[in-house]
């Protein structure tokens, strides 16, 4: 058995994509975008933060953040099309707190283009199952 | 039915495996061996080695003991560094093994017990190379040579200011042979072989255990509060100290004079060794510096290109610089590129600027580099 299995941290209420983003939607239809905790463990310590500025439009699946730890550097994937409307400027201060929870460290927050496309993002259950097919 | 191959590259495993699963470990492929990367925070790794003790499983490094009365004398010929300098037993020498047209084919270290017994500590991943062309010379220039590959032994690195402390502690004993020892020199303590050698710019011991008993020495080390430290660690403090890693920083395709090691390969002596030739027609094009990142924008890593003045080079090794809190690398650029010039690095999208400096950047827990 794969030891960080057992540890998996995939809290119930947020979606994920199978690039390791965690996705919660806001009352508003805004999404607040961050890395999993099994991204934070993968990459180690949190050294360096690149995030989008607020007024981009990406679309779907386009590279628009960076992080890198102490090992290696990693996009962050735009989990829909839309703008982005935040950035969050503690984390590129503090890259580290990421690592410290992952849950509680947002990186971005963006505004669908269509609110219905939020509906291909996976829920907890099939995150999880990705990670262990990967 | 058509047939369906594939090759399973079963992962190397030291006698320190089982205490790196059960610890926790984060494990990765290092030259073919499945060794811890990291047991938590490899940042607190590094901290622990510049601050106090930590210690590495480095028992995929090979031993190979070389016997006979012409062992010093094939040595002589066979590394890039003279082994004549090694007059005191248990004194050791860093040294290239070079191919005959001055490539680095590895860098280790000797070890001199007796003008017929001395023993090499290769890497990991070139181990089986190294053996293969080890003997191949012996057969040509001294085949009474006898070459034994140590797999039998673990080996151990304890590092930190109060490294050795440390290891007195969890060796009862080994104080009264070991406390005398100079930087880069050995003694034998039991069947242990203790080395103050190592790969972190800090002061500390590398143990040679015999397989069996290394996961109780590991234990007896952890119990004196000595941390479990991985090879993420490994490779920033030996970044930070300006340490080659071998299969990065050099390898065959380069000459140790373009890698920043022209002081361990003597030119001058009568003595002939192999590329010895080849390196004293090898024109000086290149050489390695040491890079400190000056603006925020990423981190330094190998193969980003660098623009200098004086033409193009590359990061061979770049990482995050956990002692000063920057980024760092070394890199091979034209020569001529001096201390304190301000070269460019592509980091993605942008080209950052960083300032050529002298390694190391850190030694024994101070910063040398601003």
């Amino acid at each position: 058995m794969n030891p960080t299995e057992n540890r998996m941290n995939v809290p119930a209420e947020l979606k994920y994509t199978a690039t390791h983003e965690w996705i919660r939607t806001d009352a508003d239809g805004t999404l607040t975008i961050g890395i999993t905790d099994h991204a934070q463990q993968s990459l180690g310590d949190l050294v360096f933060i690149e995030l989008p500025k607020p007024g981009r439009k990406v679309a779907a699946g386009e590279a628009c953040a960076v992080v890198e730890s102490v090992k290696a550097a990693s996009d962050i994937y735009a989990p829909v099309a839309g703008t982005i409307v935040a950035a969050n400027e503690e984390v590129v201060k503090s890259p580290e707190t990421v690592n410290t929870d992952a849950y509680g460290h947002w990186l971005y927050k963006l505004k669908p283009a269509e609110p219905g496309d939020t509906a291909v993002l996976l829920d907890a259950a099939a995150y999880i199952a990705s990670v262990g097919d990967a | 039915l058509p047939f369906v191959t594939w090759d399973v590259e079963v992962l190397k495993q030291t006698p320190l495996h089982a205490l790196h699963l059960a610890a926790g470990a984060k494990m990765v492929d290092f030259g073919g061996w499945d060794m811890p990367v990291s047991y938590g925070s490899q940042i607190e790794e590094h901290h622990a080695v510049r601050r106090d003790a930590g210690m590495f499983d480095v028992s995929h490094m090979l031993g190979v003991d070389v016997y006979g009365a012409a062992a010093r004398d094939f040595l002589r010929y066979a590394l890039a560094n003279n082994v004549d300098k090694l007059k005191v037993p248990g004194r050791a020498l860093y040294s290239c093994m070079l191919d005959h047209s001055g490539g680095v084919l590895d860098d280790l270290i000797v070890y001199f017990f007796a003008a017929d017994r001395l023993r090499l500590v290769v890497n990991a991943a070139t181990a089986d190379k190294d053996l293969a062309w080890l003997r191949l010379l012996a057969a040509q220039r001294a085949p009474q040579v006898e070459l034994q590959p140590r797999r039998d032994l673990a080996m151990i690195a304890v590092q930190g200011p109060a490294a050795r402390e440390r290891v007195w502690q969890a060796l009862p004993g080994s104080r009264e042979v070991s406390e005398v020892l100079k930087p880069f020199s050995a003694c034998e303590f039991g069947d242990l072989l203790i080395a103050r050698t190592g790969y972190t710019g800090e002061d500390g011991f590398e143990i040679m255990v015999p397989a069996a008993r290394a996961a109780a020495l590991w234990n007896s080390l952890n119990a004196v509060g000595v941390r479990p430290c991985g090879l993420g660690a490994r490779d920033t403090l030996r970044l930070e100290a300006g340490m080659n890693l071998y299969g990065q920083d050099m390898d065959e395709r380069v000459n140790p004079l373009e890698s920043g090691l022209a002081w361990t390969v003597d030119l001058t002596s009568a003595r002939d060794f192999v590329g010895k030739s080849a390196l004293a027609a090898a024109p000086r094009r290149r050489q390695l510096v040491g890079l400190r990142l000056l603006e925020k924008g990423g981190v330094l890593r190998g193969h980003q290109h660098v623009r200098t003045a004086l033409g193009e080079g590359e990061i061979t090794s770049g990482s995050y610089s956990p002692s000063m809190g920057a980024s760092i690398a070394l890199a091979r650029v034209p020569a001529g590129v001096a201390v304190d010039d301000t070269v460019e690095v592509a980091i993605r999208d942008k080209q950052l600027a960083a300032r050529v400096v002298k390694p190391p950047f850190v030694r024994n827990g101070k910063i040398l580099v601003e």
